[in-house]
């Protein structure tokens, strides 16, 4: 079974688990042998912006040391087989097209993600 | 004679912090009203929903006392589902991320609520006809 991992909402507790929970649930997963593959869409394509920096937070005499790092955990992912697609549209429409993007990353267009969804036996919105 | 289907659902929302949460059990309701074999993995604060040690509590601005008010908890919703689910002729598994549980001090869930991870979710959605994930946002 091959499984899509749609990720939308960005950043969502990022901080505090220090890692995209939905990202951190597929290196699990394929650590189980899933088959995956990861499509980021909406503000989540900011996560293959590769120059980002989550680090610094202090919080009183308590500092964050070992902070968010999304792009990394994505090239990690991509490491393990794990394909990660992002929408061009999506990175066009917040700027992002000339950022120095993550290396390997697949980026489609809208409307070629009803033929993606097809690769898939089942796609998880997240 | 019919398939029997069995739906896995992937669920993330704390309690008490969303509608989708009770959207989420009634759509549990109908699965196993239907006969189906039903898995859910409770994700980040969806682990939550079993912890054994919610309460009840008055409503001053209702005018009412605990047993007026009779709060819904989720620990009692999963048990009446569990319930509901040996009458129906079903089966509900519920399995919390173990390391979710953890970070949140949860660790005394309900009974029939067992610790897992994520490989006992995706052996669930491998097992399943389907599998409806209900995310936070």
């Amino acid at each position: 079974m091959k499984v899509l991992q749609i990720v939308e909402t960005a950043y969502r507790a990022t901080t505090e688990e220090q890692d995209d929970t939905v990202i951190w649930i597929s290196h699990a997963m394929r650590g189980a042998s899933a088959e995956l593959g990861v499509l980021l869409t909406g503000n989540a394509v900011n996560y293959v912006a590769g120059e980002q920096d989550g680090s610094g937070l202090m919080l009183g005499a308590w500092r964050q040391t070992q902070p968010p790092a999304p792009a990394q955990d994505l090239a990690a992912l991509m490491r393990k087989d794990v394909p990660v697609y992002c929408v061009r549209e999506d990175l066009a429409e917040r700027g992002l097209m000339e950022c120095k993007l993550l290396e390997g990353i697949v980026l489609m267009s809208r409307n070629q993600l009803p033929r993606l969804f097809g690769e898939y036996d089942q796609v998880w919105r997240w | 004679m019919a398939t029997k289907h069995t739906l896995t659902f992937v669920l993330m929302d704390a309690p008490f912090e969303s509608a989708r949460t009770t959207i989420a059990f009634r759509l549990l309701h109908a699965a196993l009203d239907r006969g189906y074999d039903v898995n859910v993995f409770a994700y980040e604060g969806a682990v939550a929903l079993s912890f054994a040690k919610q309460a009840q509590h008055p409503n001053a601005v209702h005018g009412r006392d605990v047993a007026q008010e009779d709060h819904p908890l989720s620990k009692n919703w999963i048990a009446a589902l569990m319930a509901h689910a040996r009458t129906r002729g079903a089966d509900l598994k519920w399995v919390n991320c173990g390391l979710c549980v953890d970070e949140r001090g949860v660790g005394e869930a309900i009974e029939g609520a067992r610790r897992g991870s994520p490989a006992d979710c995706w052996k669930m959605a491998q097992q399943s006809t389907a599998t409806l994930v209900i995310p936070t946002k």
